[in-house]
């Protein structure tokens, strides 16, 4: 006789056992010895896996203080529970979907903004506490939901955008700004905010917009056009290897204008693809490891050398604005957690809109870092502006 | 003028490029009416394998320039014993896709051996010494370029025109059995044109390399770019694919330069297409007797 599992009498009552043992964990309230799961889905593997490590760092370290004092709400530990986007957002989405089935109080994201830009609509949807600490596209925060779940503890494009050509006026005395900008979405919203800053500050107009693609190799013509057209500065927006190109071109045609970048330059390689130019492109970082550091920075990085014995000093610490926005960002979101006296995302985001307790952090003193219409921590007073000396990234003066 | 005078400089550079690419089209096509459409990924190993000798492995410059082209050719030889005897053999025209196909799998490789990230060649002479013609800065690399561009062109077309070797390399494509019957081993000859084409490709990729970022992708759009060269050259001339090279590279740099970089691509392909439509045959081909 033909036997189907169907058939099987003894497999179906097990199979009915087990789901029955499930359903009834699931309906048991939370004991208060129960870990409380964060969730963290970046770029663990590929080309942006550094900025993955970071971020887990910086998560990491936070998640250790935390739980050294005794956890949350009444001595539940919390738990890192990570997924690999590998930089694609149909990987970001599932990995979130898993998440939200390990039920997780909150997702903190990565480097990839489209990656992000996948993810929120779904946890605004789930309503789950989305927790942005790398990715700036201005949208993510700025989505038009209401209530909105994203949270963020970094730079924003929108505000990254000002920064940039303020900077170029203050430390240049840049009056004709020309924009040498990535052929993608990401090079499109900054040029939207580039023209909004330049028109909303008298001091600095634009001279020209040029666009490159990804492996465009020779960028002379359009760094010429923005010569001709009065440029006295370059504003630069791409990743590490076309923006490397624009220096190869500019030091090609031996153009000494001075370039100030957003931060994509601080991914990947960029002293070694840039050459000998690299050093004079000065970027916007939120955070830097070098230099004088407040009683938090010393704190966490005696930390990061005792938990990771490679790092020796700031020189050993890659993608530093990973880690320190993460490390912020989750100490603020315990606050909220704290506040909220659950894990209930509404709960959560309410209490992390209006958070009584000032914190304070690796980059800031943050005291109501967020509110119900701005859920970024982060403003343009809170970048600072560097440069690479060797493959170091030491602040400007 | 400047503006002018500089993208006809970057132009010349990157249409040099182009044509060395192209140039493998054309031996191939010449002897054997197939081509490696891959030629792109063979220019990348070129770069690629360039980088790791000297960079990674700390080899001197020169034995590192002849392994990498070394095994280009090398590369070229595989590419026609794989991808496109076993189907010219039987008749049929999956070479075409049988080549593409083998590139994807060398990107691949590359990728997992070399690693997704880009790689900069470190600064050398050639990239950082400049000399100023008519006001425009010309690194020595960039007018090095076009030198050895042309001259192997130069060289290839005196190769098929004037030696007894050259004639019988073309001897194989008007009637193959013929050149058979005369001695002429017809495959040894197919496979030595495609290794001299990955030859080409590779002295592309170990030129470029100091002026470009290095990683597995980066021949793919060169591929497309040096394939639309050698058509609209006319795939039948040496010299005609070169300077096609050229035009296109210096039409590519001058559109940037005058209307800005959205139209690049929109204007430069757009002209490929008008070219061809009133010379179908390319700018410098002719028309193919077909003898019956």
């Amino acid at each position: 006789m033909r036997r189907g599992w169907l058939n099987d009498h003894d497999k179906v009552a097990r199979l009915l056992a087990v789901g029955a043992a499930l359903a009834l964990c699931a309906m048991t309230p939370a004991f208060a010895a129960d870990p409380i799961k964060i969730g963290h889905v970046a770029a663990l593997s590929g080309a942006s896996a550094q900025s993955g490590e970071a971020i887990t760092r910086g998560l990491s370290l936070a998640i250790d203080e935390i739980n050294a004092k005794g956890g949350l709400l009444g001595g539940r530990m919390l738990e890192l529970v990570q997924r690999d986007d590998e930089s694609t957002p149909p990987k970001g989405l599932v990995a979130a979907r898993e998440l939200l089935a390990d039920n997780v109080a909150a997702i903190f994201a990565g480097i990839d903004t489209p990656v992000s830009m996948a993810i929120v609509p779904l946890l605004n949807k789930e309503k789950r506490i989305y927790m942005g600490v790398w990715a700036a596209g201005t949208a993510i925060t700025r989505n038009g939901a209401n209530p909105n779940y994203a949270f963020r503890v970094s730079a924003v494009d929108a505000l990254v955008d000002v920064k940039l050509l303020k900077f170029a006026h203050q430390k240049f005395g840049s009056t004709k700004a020309g924009l040498a900008l990535i052929n993608n979405p990401w090079g499109q919203s900054n040029e939207k905010g580039l023209t909004a800053a330049s028109e909303a500050d008298s001091s600095i107009k634009i001279a020209a917009v040029e666009k490159y693609e990804n492996n465009d190799v020779d960028m002379v013509p359009q760094l010429t056009r923005l010569k001709d057209a009065g440029a006295d500065a370059i504003i630069l927006v791409a990743n590490a290897a076309p923006a490397a190109q624009v220096m190869k071109s500019r030091e090609r045609m031996g153009w000494t204008a001075p370039v100030v970048s957003h931060w994509g330059i601080s991914g990947g390689r960029f002293p070694e693809l840039a050459g000998p130019t690299a050093g004079e492109a000065v970027f916007v970082q939120t955070y830097s490891f070098f230099g004088k550091q407040g009683p938090v920075g010393e704190r966490v990085l005696v930390a990061l050398e005792k938990k990771y014995p490679q790092i020796k000093g700031p020189q050993d610490i890659f993608a530093p604005v990973g880690t320190a926005n993460a490390y912020d960002a989750m100490h603020l979101l315990a606050l909220g957690i704290a506040q909220a006296g659950s894990t209930d995302p509404d709960a959560i985001r309410t209490a992390l809109e209006d958070l009584k307790t000032p914190y304070e952090g690796l980059i800031k003193t943050y005291k109501q870092p967020f509110t119900l219409d701005n859920h970024d921590a982060l403003g343009p007073d809170d970048y600072i502006m560097v440069h690479y000396e060797g493959d170091k990234i030491v602040p400007v003066n | 003028m400047h503006l002018v005078g500089s993208a006809i400089i970057s132009g010349l550079g990157l249409g040099s490029m182009y044509g060395l690419l192209a140039l493998g089209f054309h031996l191939t096509h010449a002897v054997s009416r197939t081509v490696n459409f891959a030629q792109g990924s063979s220019m990348m190993l070129g770069a690629v394998l360039c980088f790791t000798f000297w960079v990674t492995l700390g080899w001197p410059l020169p034995a590192a320039v002849i392994l990498a082209l070394a095994a280009c050719a090398l590369w070229g030889a595989i590419v026609e014993r794989v991808a496109v005897r076993p189907f010219v053999a039987r008749g049929s025209n999956s070479w075409l896709i049988a080549t593409v196909a083998l590139g994807i799998v060398l990107d691949n490789v590359v990728q997992f051996a070399f690693g997704k990230d880009p790689r900069g060649m470190p600064p050398g002479l050639l990239t950082s010494g400049a000399i100023t013609i008519a006001g425009v800065r010309v690194q020595y690399l960039q007018a090095l370029i076009p030198v050895v561009g042309l001259t192997l062109a130069g060289g290839l077309q005196v190769f098929f025109a004037a030696s007894r070797h050259g004639k019988a390399l073309l001897a194989v494509v008007q009637n193959k059995d013929a050149a058979r019957l005369m001695g002429i081993r017809v495959e040894r000859v197919i496979e030595v044109a495609f290794a001299f084409s990955g030859l080409l490709a590779g002295i592309a990729g170990v030129l470029v390399a100091p002026l470009f970022t290095i990683s597995s992708t980066m021949g793919t759009l060169f591929g497309i770019k040096a394939f639309a060269v050698a058509i609209l050259g006319g795939i039948e001339s040496a010299s005609g694919v070169v300077l096609a090279g050229l035009i296109y590279g210096v039409a590519e740099a001058l559109i940037t330069a005058l209307l800005g970089s959205t139209y690049t691509q929109i204007v430069t392909f757009a002209l490929v297409i008008l070219a061809l439509a009133l010379r179908p045959n390319g700018l410098f081909g002719r028309a193919a007797l077909r003898k019956v």
